[in-house]
This record gives C-alpha cells, sequence and structure tokens, in this order.
C-alpha cells in the first residue's frame, strides 16, 4: 500500500504529527526495536526555530474529557542545534525525514528553509505557521493574505517539497490552505493543536474568587489535542481537501485505523497521528497495519 | 538502565492487597521486561487498565499513568497505588485476571553508592515505592534475605531506611520495607514529625552516606537542601506530570542548575540532586 507524496514514496500513509514523537529519545528508550519496527512511514521533526528554546514554564500537560491539553512551548536546540546534533542521528531512521521549522517573520522562514535546503538528510520541509508575527502579533497561518506573502516568499529557497502545517485557530481554515497553495506549497497539514484554556482547579469546598483564578498551564493557554478534537480535525480536514488541489496530510484525535479511514476517505493523502502515540508508542505501525491487513485489499488513495 | 520492549504490553494482574491506605498491584510478567528481565531500581513504567480506561470523573482517565516500579519478583512486578484521582482509582478497583496495559520499564535508574558510603532511604507517602526494590537489590547484594517485611535479617543491613507519612493507615505502608523508621505527620505512628527530622538526626550521626530520596516535592527539596549543605551527595526520584514516559511530549519537565529544563521520563526519574537548583513545589501529576 505505498503511498506516493511530493515525489517521495512512502511504504504506508501513516506519520506522525510534528512534536509528538521524539525518535532519538525513543531510540534511548527503546533501543535498536526503534528503528527495527519504526512505526511512520516518515518522520515529522519537532519544530526547529533559529535561536534554541527552552520550552515554556510548568505545568506542561493538562488532561481533558479524551484528550490533553499542552503548552510545552516548542523547546528545540535551535537551527544550528538541529542540523548538527540531531539531524545526522535522523538520518539513519529508515524512513524520509521531514524537517518542521517556524518563524516569527518572512525573514526568518526564509533562513530556516535555506539551511533545511541545504541538508541532504533533510527529505521535505513542514512549516509550521502557528507562531505569532513579531509585528502584527497576529498567527502569520490565520491570516491567508499574510500566509500567501510568506509562502511566495520562501519557496524559491527550495527544491524540496513545502508542506504548510496550518493552524485551525482561523476564520475560514479552507481560504488559509488556498492561500498556502497559491503561494506555492506543495502539501497542506492539518489540523494543529485547538487553543484551550485550564483554570487551577479550586480546593475542595472553597469558594470560587474569580479575581483569583490563574490559568493551570505554565504558558496560559494550550493546545488541545487527542480524541475530544477529532470531529472538528474531520470538517476541517474535508473543507480543505474540497478546495486544494495539493495533497493534504490529516490528523487530529486519530487512534484507529477507522479514524484515519475517515479522514483518507474525506480527502487525505496522509494520515498523521500524535497524542494517540504517547498512549502507545508503536500506534502508527498498528494503523497502518489495520488500515491495510493484507495484499486482498484495495489499495488506498491515489498512488 | 534497562531498555524497555518497544510498545505496551497486555499483562494479567495477579493480585492486588490492601496496605494500609495504599494497595499494591501485582501483574504476572513471566517474559519479564525485555532482554534483561529485570528493571533498574528507580525505573517505572507507565500503566493503564485495558477495560474502562475511560468514562470515569469527567470522562477520564485517558492518559496511561506513570508508576515506579517498587518491587520485582521472578515474573512478577509490583506497584504501590493511592487513590488520589480517577487513573488511580480506576487501577485500584482492578483484581485479578483483569488486563493492564504496561510500557516500560522507563527512565533511569539509582547508582550505587560510592566511596564506601553507606545507602540512606528516604520516602515519603505512595513516594517509598521504588525504595522497595532498591532496598531489595542493596540487601541482597550485602547478602541479606530478600522479600517483603516479615523477615527478620540475619546480618546487620548496609541499607538505612527512613519513612514519613500524613498519618497511620499511611504509615501502615512502611511494611513495604524493612526495618524502617517512621514519623508521622499527625504522631500516630513512630515519631510526631517529618521525616527529615529522622535524616537529620542520621546525618549528624554519620554524614558518610549517599541519600535516595523519593515523595513530595516539598519533603525531596528539604532532603536536598540539608543534603547539599553537609555535602552529601543525594539521587533524587522526581514526579511529575507526564503523558508518555518516553521523551515524546516534552510535558514532564524540572527546571534544571544553571538554566534549561530537565524531561523527569528520560533524564530521570532518577536525577543528581547536584544537577538540580531546587525541587519546585510539583503541580500535580494526571492521577
Amino acid at each position: 500500500m505505498s503511498v506516493a507524496f511530493c515525489g517521495l514514496t512512502l511504504t504506508h500513509p501513516i506519520i506522525n504529527g510534528s512534536g509528538t514523537f521524539d525518535a532519538l529519545a525513543a531510540r534511548k528508550a527503546f533501543g535498536t526495536a526503534l528503528d527495527e519496527e519504526f512505526p511512520f512511514a516518515a518522520y515529522v521533526s519537532k519544530t526547529i526555530t533559529l535561536e534554541p528554546r527552552a520550552g515554556n514554564p510548568p505545568p506542561r500537560l493538562w488532561e481533558t474529557p479524551a484528550g490533553l491539553l499542552n503548552s510545552i512551548g516548542l523547546p528545540n536546540k535551535g537551527l544550528q542545534g538541529y542540523l548538527a546534533e540531531d539531524l545526522p542521528e535522523l538520518a539513519s531512521l529508515p524512513v524520509p525525514v521531514i524537517t518542521n521549522v517556524m518563524g516569527s517573520s518572512a525573514a526568518e522562514i526564509a533562513e530556516l528553509v535555506q539551511a533545511c535546503d541545504a541538508g541532504a538528510e533533510i527529505a521535505a520541509i513542514e512549516l509550521n505557521v502557528s507562531c505569532p508575527n513579531v509585528k502584527t502579533g497576529l498567527d502569520i497561518g490565520a491570516d491567508p493574505r499574510q500566509l500567501e506573502q510568506v509562502v511566495r516568499a520562501v519557496r524559491p529557497l527550495t527544491g524540496k517539497p513545502l508542506i504548510v502545517k496550518l493552524t485551525p485557530n482561523a476564520a475560514d481554515v479552507a481560504a488559509c490552505a488556498l492561500a498556502a497553495q497559491e503561494g506555492g506549497a506543495d502539501a497542506v497539514s492539518l489540523i494543529n493543536t485547538l487553543r484551550a484554556l485550564a483554570l487551577t482547579p479550586l480546593s475542595p469546598g472553597a469558594r470560587s474568587e474569580p479575581r483569583l483564578r490563574r490559568p493551570w498551564l505554565g504558558g496560559g493557554t494550550g493546545g488541545l489535542s487527542g480524541p475530544a478534537i477529532r470531529a472538528v480535525a474531520l470538517a476541517q480536514v474535508a473543507a480543505v481537501a474540497e478546495r486544494v488541489r495539493i495533497p493534504v496530510i490529516g490528523m487530529g484525535g486519530v487512534s484507529c485505523a477507522e479514524h484515519a479511514r475517515d479522514l483518507l476517505d474525506v480527502g487525505a493523502r496522509l494520515v498523521a497521528v500524535g497524542t494517540e502515540s504517547f498512549r502507545d508508542p508503536v500506534a502508527g505501525a498498528r494503523i497502518a497495519r489495520e488500515l491495510d491487513p493484507g495484499p486482498a485489499s484495495p489499495t488506498s488513495g491515489p498512488a | 538502565m534497562t531498555e524497555a520492549p518497544f510498545g505496551r504490553r497486555l499483562l494479567q494482574v495477579t493480585g492486588i492487597d490492601e496496605l494500609g491506605a495504599y494497595r499494591v498491584l501485582r501483574v504476572a510478567d513471566p517474559e519479564g521486561f525485555g532482554p534483561t528481565p529485570a528493571p533498574r531500581p528507580g525505573q517505572f513504567a507507565m500503566l493503564a487498565a485495558a477495560e474502562r480506561w475511560g468514562g470515569g470523573e469527567d470522562e477520564r482517565p485517558y492518559l496511561a499513568r506513570a508508576f515506579s516500579i517498587a518491587r520485582w519478583l521472578e515474573g512478577e512486578a509490583h506497584y504501590l497505588l493511592e487513590d488520589v484521582g480517577p487513573g488511580t482509582k480506576r487501577l485500584c478497583e482492578l483484581g485479578a485476571g483483569d488486563g493492564l496495559w504496561v510500557l516500560g520499564p522507563l527512565g533511569t535508574g539509582f547508582a550505587h553508592p560510592a566511596d564506601g558510603r553507606r545507602a540512606l532511604l528516604v520516602g515519603g507517602g505512595v513516594g517509598i515505592a521504588p525504595l522497595a526494590i532498591w532496598q531489595d537489590e542493596l540487601e541482597r547484594e550485602a547478602g541479606i534475605g530478600r522479600g517483603p517485611a516479615d523477615s527478620a535479617p540475619v546480618k546487620k543491613s548496609p541499607v538505612t531506611v527512613l519513612l514519613g507519612f500524613r498519618d497511620g493507615p499511611r504509615a501502615e505502608g512502611a511494611a513495604l520495607l524493612r526495618g524502617a523508621r517512621v514519623a508521622t505527620d499527625d504522631g500516630s505512628t513512630g515519631r510526631h514529625g517529618l521525616v527529615t527530622g529522622l535524616l537529620a538526626e542520621e546525618l549528624e550521626r554519620d554524614a558518610h552516606a549517599t541519600v535516595y530520596a523519593c515523595g513530595p516535592s516539598r519533603m525531596l527539596e528539604a532532603v536536598r537542601a540539608m543534603c547539599e549543605s553537609r555535602g552529601v551527595p543525594a539521587q533524587l526520584a522526581l514526579e511529575a506530570g507526564m503523558a508518555c514516559g518516553f521523551g515524546a511530549c516534552y510535558g514532564c519537565v524540572v527546571p534544571k542548575r544553571g538554566g534549561g529544563y530537565l524531561r523527569v521520563c528520560v533524564d530521570g526519574p532518577v536525577i543528581d540532586a547536584a544537577e538540580l537548583e531546587q525541587v519546585e513545589e510539583h503541580a500535580g501529576a494526571p492521577a
């Protein structure tokens, strides 16, 4: 059931969502089995920024009904640290590496894309555009005009497939997807986490003082993921797939083959698994296997 | 450190025993944890009930829960539980024959004392769990019989055990280890006061020790500060809200001395006290 995606041939349609699987940490925990039974058909890195980031102060997690709220804050070694230390180790994975990058201006994004273009081990580049513009404060990816400009500006800087990871926190996600396509993106991926809030719980029996209530997460608001967002993801992926010609990577709350099948059936070319991998590190392989139990079944999606 | 098999395994609960306010969950594990069957003392596992995981209070639990491996007998792992939230509540309901998803063993373990120092084990509440398997190993290596509390040691143990609890029912948990001196907040069992009072006396008597501590963050910070001021090496087994247990989610961080963060799941849970400026009031794991 190999799948063609932007010039790459993947062994199956299941990849990981950015920031939901650290292959190098997993190699430490599980040893060589990680490489022998790698659960995804491509590996998407955590978001890489120009400068190193420590991430947000804890607490970073909150369990919700059927989901997870996080405010991690994109900790990473920075572009140079990633290229020098992590990428050589990721290169030995048995699957193509997609590097996810984020910048807060077109110039920053351009620098990241250029550096990734030079990295021979990088098969494709994914732009995380869920980042506030340093000047306007608006998420770059939430405004179709701004998004199209940014993609158009960086498109000539690389011959590698350019994927735009859309933000779901936009008025019209399909318009953003179309803008990414018009700017020259080779694919779009969605949905990222939904902006959400949890408050520090009241002590049992305490009377609520609204002025004193504080966000639970050290970063304030967070991003919601897991089964709680699956129906939202399906609607957004369907709306986007209907509007664009380029391939769509669908994700959001997928925990079994049936959920992946739903996303494929509304037009996704690939499906990414995220939060479910936290519960079951081999969820990607399980879902791929369930999707294609044997040679007798029809191949999925256009090849 | 012992590597984990890649993927969670569906194991069967052998039984669950009351231990005062706690439960000891026993899980059959005939093949053991991967190629090296025994976990390292201090390592942990992510646990989730195979049935009815979800649909409890507030439609939780959703994520697996992290537990120190409290004891490893050939073919059986023990975990110490306290019912403090929807996840631990569900695990406490399990009985013999029930299925349990287990991912592990994960994280770092305790390192042996150096320079002929004695091992001083300091535990608080449900945090005593990893100290039990550590006591087992240290005493076994010293040629002293192992197993649960009842057997009197035939020769003097090289391990000193100090445990603190909130009250009497919790203090019954001290039976998980052998020869423990106990302190309780309410004075109902053992010394009236904090376990750090016992620790101060022990260090006064003989400071040529390595301290191994696990418990509430306030206790750990008091242990850390005391050890630092006396130049005593300490290894702290930390707890933090954790989604995955294998370094994927970056959720379980604690501030590192000199800036940045450590991931409790892969850089710990056992962390050398010298790596921390202080143990921060921990924000509560999903329970």
